[in-house]
């Protein structure tokens, strides 16, 4: 694993969250907004790490690896609420989006 | 006393909600009863807490033993033991309102279930906030803090709490990726250690803003605001006066360690001024909005997005440069007494409110006329929270304006000035209309009956608000007490 | 360039497609399923930056169990639709269900759909720079780890700095966690409070489902308890090992060969709170030895085990109660 390559799953992670930042913003689908979430925050996991492997042997700096699996189970729980939230929202409304975005598309 | 330092008071502060919290998981219907024990430890612990720190100077715990950067690190200064108290005695309060609407009903509910470990984490969480010096630490907290808070708000509406946990979201994702860019340039992440070695390079001036802009998110500062009034004025009113209260002033609170405590240097006229106008743009945009409010809790909750607005002046008037200006102690100072008579007056409000709620069953202004006279402790406690938000002398609100006007004219900011007058003028209107409704009229309206105890609640708070004012010598020294480049 | 760099840079073009996909997919469900894609791609990449223990973690919580959660409210939603009184035959129910997801799932105009993309190429811009501009070579906090992992009682440096150095983030994540599934419980209708969460799922005897449910779990049982056991000294640990025990869980309730537990449950929720439990207990009794959460050198290894075993059940019976969700009303096609 070069140095060079860290940059490259850094620059990945980059590129993921622009992706994920796009997708939430121009999506109005409840759940897509949850997914888009989720894949700006791998993105941002995966920037943490690249850039924890900048370390000059074979081994990677462990605390971002920690940090990052942590990340992870809360990104989850997280991800668990707003579902749970939209399901109970659709149940209620009928709709898979938030009230203004309803409006704004005239429904 | 020996025995202060022998005590974990910083680990206890956290340890001790978080064990309630699980055992309110475990023992269901009777956690409802935990805050009375629960409320005066904690009470206890937080007056042990500012007792040694103002004998000893700041305290500090190195969590497991591990010294930073490997472990992660606690610290109490005057900032952090007058936010734990704060937090404390309004976390009290509001646990012993909640106990009607969360707690003795026969069988068990969800709410009545799922409240109280909620309420512990989030005491958990704000201490951890409190007494945090660890930048991951602090997005972890954050998380746990957004949770509880997101379904508490639930309780109320789905479509608020939805809205809430979306921008709270991006918020989060903002300021973990701030901190990935601290880390991997300084590599450690408490705030003492990068005080010492950051340079503010690209990176970590990224991983800044990146930082700054999910906690502003976080605290509702306009234009990030949208998602406060819905959440705030549907959830239940203990739940309201938690998040207005306390929730906000965590994000802000964060902000003002990284921005004073970590990297007072890198306070740029672009940050600050920007931070300011905001403020000022949200002081006058959530004033005037609530004025048109038809709702009580609305009004009360468009008076949060405002009042947030002057917590942002600490950063033009008492900026990294300008810290070492006799008069930029009095912003600082200032804008932390405001916080603090906020957080108790917005808390007596709609604790107030939600008892208006019990009475009526609404909460509209137009319907509510004469109630002054059904419920008069409660429309006392509502009036005199209201003194300390319109920042009427003796109160903790005036004390706090007062600090922060001079500030304001002797550093030449003007603007601020007026923007703080104008703010108390709006005040002054948003919240006379439901007094006066209150007031209106010789009819007595037929309510469904609140007990005596429970209207006393939100008075303690508020007359806690206005005490703050002649009380403010003490905490105004003990504020002090590390502040980094302190000029007092 | 390399084979290594060759590999890394297909595997980001593959990443960065599948993440496009999922993003930008007309229908959810194959946008769900690019996701899931994406997510083991992303283990993937774990294991190219050396990190195992991250790559276990995401292929199991952030492609397996975030993908179940996704593709479980599709379903429900779906579900829904169809109870809405749509067209009654199979085939026109479908398609009614396909409209009204059309129907509001809408992609916005492309005026705001350009803003946004600029919007995103600066802020990826801003950060890329951000990026370049930090030295290439850096030992971050591997000296400090290396230095101390000796006297964490662990020899896998990932979970020395999860349970030991930094065992008070776990604690809070574990914490996170629990409070995650007491809020979603929060949502549970008052009427069906108590019950058995999620739809009971109805497998026939002799059908695939049914028979995954008889092989895998006592094989997901033994991988998990595995992944506990040596996460001590190599990768593997509590998150990992419990969210395939979750799994394994969840698989033999949808094949019927186990049931939910109800709500009410008291050893549910003792099973639930006992990870944290005996965590923060751990940590106390450290404080009453004058460091809270300190793990004296010759207690360590065992201190740590304890408190992974205890947390891999309560990671267990969490995640899975929290892919479960709310109980629903009884009585629906």
């Amino acid at each position: 694993m070069t140095i060079t390559g860290a940059l490259l799953y850094a620059l990945c992670g980059v590129v993921l969250i622009g992706v994920g930042t796009y997708g939430f913003m121009t999506r109005a689908h409840l759940l897509r907004r949850v997914l888009a979430f989720n894949v700006i925050g791998s993105g941002v996991f995966l920037l943490i790490g690249a850039l924890g492997r900048r370390t000059a042997g074979a081994q990677a700096d462990p605390v971002p690896h920690a940090l990052i699996i942590t990340g992870i189970v809360v990104a989850l729980s997280l991800t668990a609420l707003a579902v749970a939230l939209v399901l109970r929202h659709v149940g209620e409304t009928g709709r898979v989006v938030l009230p203004e975005e309803d409006a704004e598309e005239g429904g | 006393m020996n025995a202060l330092p022998a005590l974990p008071l910083l680990e206890l502060s956290i340890a001790l909600p978080l064990a309630a919290s699980l055992l309110a998981v475990a023992a269901g219907r009777f956690a409802a009863n935990l805050v009375f024990a629960i409320g005066p430890a904690m009470m206890a612990l937080a007056a042990l807490l500012c007792l040694a720190v103002s004998r000893h100077g700041p305290l500090e715990a190195a969590v497991g033993g591990w010294e930073v950067p490997l472990g992660i690190a606690l610290g109490a200064d005057g900032l952090s033991g007058v936010f734990v108290v704060t937090g404390a005695l309004i976390l009290s309060a509001v646990g012993l309102f909640a106990r009607r609407d969360f707690g003795g009903a026969p069988a068990e509910t969800p709410r009545g279930y799922t409240f109280w470990p909620l309420f512990y984490a989030m005491w958990a969480a704000l201490n951890a906030i409190f007494l945090g010096r660890d930048l991951f630490n602090f997005y972890v907290a954050l998380e746990l803090l957004t949770l509880a808070a997101v379904a508490m708000v639930a309780y109320g509406g789905t479509a608020a709490a939805l809205r809430y946990l979306l921008f709270a979201l991006m918020g989060s994702l903002a300021y973990l990726t701030g901190v990935g860019l601290i880390y991997a340039s300084a590599a450690t992440l408490d705030l003492e250690r990068l005080h010492l070695v950051l340079q503010g390079d690209r990176a970590v001036l990224a991983g800044a803003a990146l930082m700054t802009a999910g906690l502003l998110a976080k605290a509702a500062l306009f234009p990030l605001h949208a998602w406060l009034p819905p959440a705030h004025g549907n959830a239940p009113a203990a739940a309201s006066a938690l998040l207005s209260a306390l929730v906000v002033k965590a994000a802000f609170f964060i902000l003002l360690r990284i921005w004073f405590d970590m990297m007072p240097d890198a306070q740029s006229p672009w940050l600050t001024q920007t931070l300011g106008m905001l403020g000022m743009a949200a002081v006058v945009y959530g004033s005037l909005l609530a004025i048109r409010q038809g709702r009580l809790k609305l009004i009360i909750a468009y008076s949060t997005v405002a009042q947030i607005g002057y917590l942002f002046f600490v950063f033009p008037l008492a900026n990294g440069s300008a810290f070492a200006l006799p008069w930029s102690a009095g912003a600082w100072s200032g804008v932390i007494f405001h916080a603090l008579s906020h957080a108790f007056a917005k808390a007596a409000l709609f604790l107030a409110a939600g008892l208006v709620i019990e009475a009526l069953g609404h909460d509209r202004i137009a319907d509510m006329k004469g109630i002054g006279r059904a419920l008069p402790i409660t429309w006392l406690a509502f009036g005199i929270a209201a003194i300390s938000l319109m920042g009427l002398p003796p109160s903790g609100g005036f004390m706090a304006k007062y600090l922060i006007l001079t500030s304001a004219l002797a550093g030449g900011h003007v603007i601020y000035a007026l923007v703080m007058i104008a703010g108390g003028l709006l005040a002054a209107i948003y919240l006379f209309r439901p007094l006066g409704a209150a007031m209106a009229g010789d009819n007595l309206p037929d309510i469904a009956p609140v007990s005596r105890r429970r209207q006393l609640i939100p008075l303690a708070l508020a007359i806690a608000a206005i005490a703050i004012g002649p009380a403010s010598s003490l905490p105004y020294a003990f504020l002090q007490i590390g502040l980094p480049e302190g000029a007092s | 360039m390399t084979l290594g760099l060759a590999f890394d840079a297909l595997l980001c073009l593959l990443i960065l497609s599948a993440a496009g996909l999922a993003v930008c997919g007309r229908r959810l469900f194959a946008s769900i399923a690019f996701f899931v894609t994406y997510g083991i791609l992303i283990g993937i990449s774990w294991l190219r930056l050396g990190a195992v223990d991250v790559a276990l973690a995401e292929v199991a919580i952030g492609a397996g169990l975030t993908g179940v959660l996704l593709i479980g409210a599709w379903a429900a939603i779906r579900r829904r639709r169809g109870n809405d009184g749509l067209a009654l035959d199979a085939t026109g129910a479908m398609n009614a269900a396909d409209e009204a997801e059309a129907g509001d799932d809408p992609v916005m105009p492309r005026p705001r759909r350009l803003v946004a993309a600029v919007a995103c190429s600066v802020l990826a811009g801003l950060l890329a720079a951000a990026v370049a501009a930090l030295p290439a070579e850096v030992p971050g906090l591997l000296p400090a780890v290396t230095e101390k992992l000796a006297d964490s009682g662990v020899s896998n440096p990932v979970t020395a700095v999860l349970l030991n150095f930094r065992a008070y983030d776990t604690l809070m994540e574990s914490i996170v966690l629990l409070m995650a599934l007491v809020a979603v419980w929060a949502l549970t209708p008052e009427a069906l409070w108590g019950d058995e969460p999620g739809l009971r799922q109805h497998a026939r005897g002799d059908g695939v489902l049914a028979t995954f449910g008889k092989v895998l779990p006592p094989l997901g049982a033994l991988v998990g308890a595995y992944l506990i056991w040596a996460g001590s000294d190599r990768p593997g640990g509590a998150f990992q090992g419990g969210t395939i025990l979750a799994a394994v869980w969840l698989l033999a309730i949808m094949a019927g060969m186990a049931r939910a537990p109800r709500q009410s449950s008291r050893f549910l929720r003792l099973a639930l709170v006992a990870g944290p439990v005996v965590f923060l207990g751990v940590g106390l009794a450290g404080a009453a030895f004058g460091v809270f959460l300190g793990f004296s050198a010759e207690y360590a290894k065992r201190l740590i085990l304890l408190i992974e075993l205890a947390l891999a059940v309560s990671i267990a019976a969490t995640l899975a109660l929290l892919v479960a969700g709310t109980p629903v009303a009884r009585g629906g096609s």
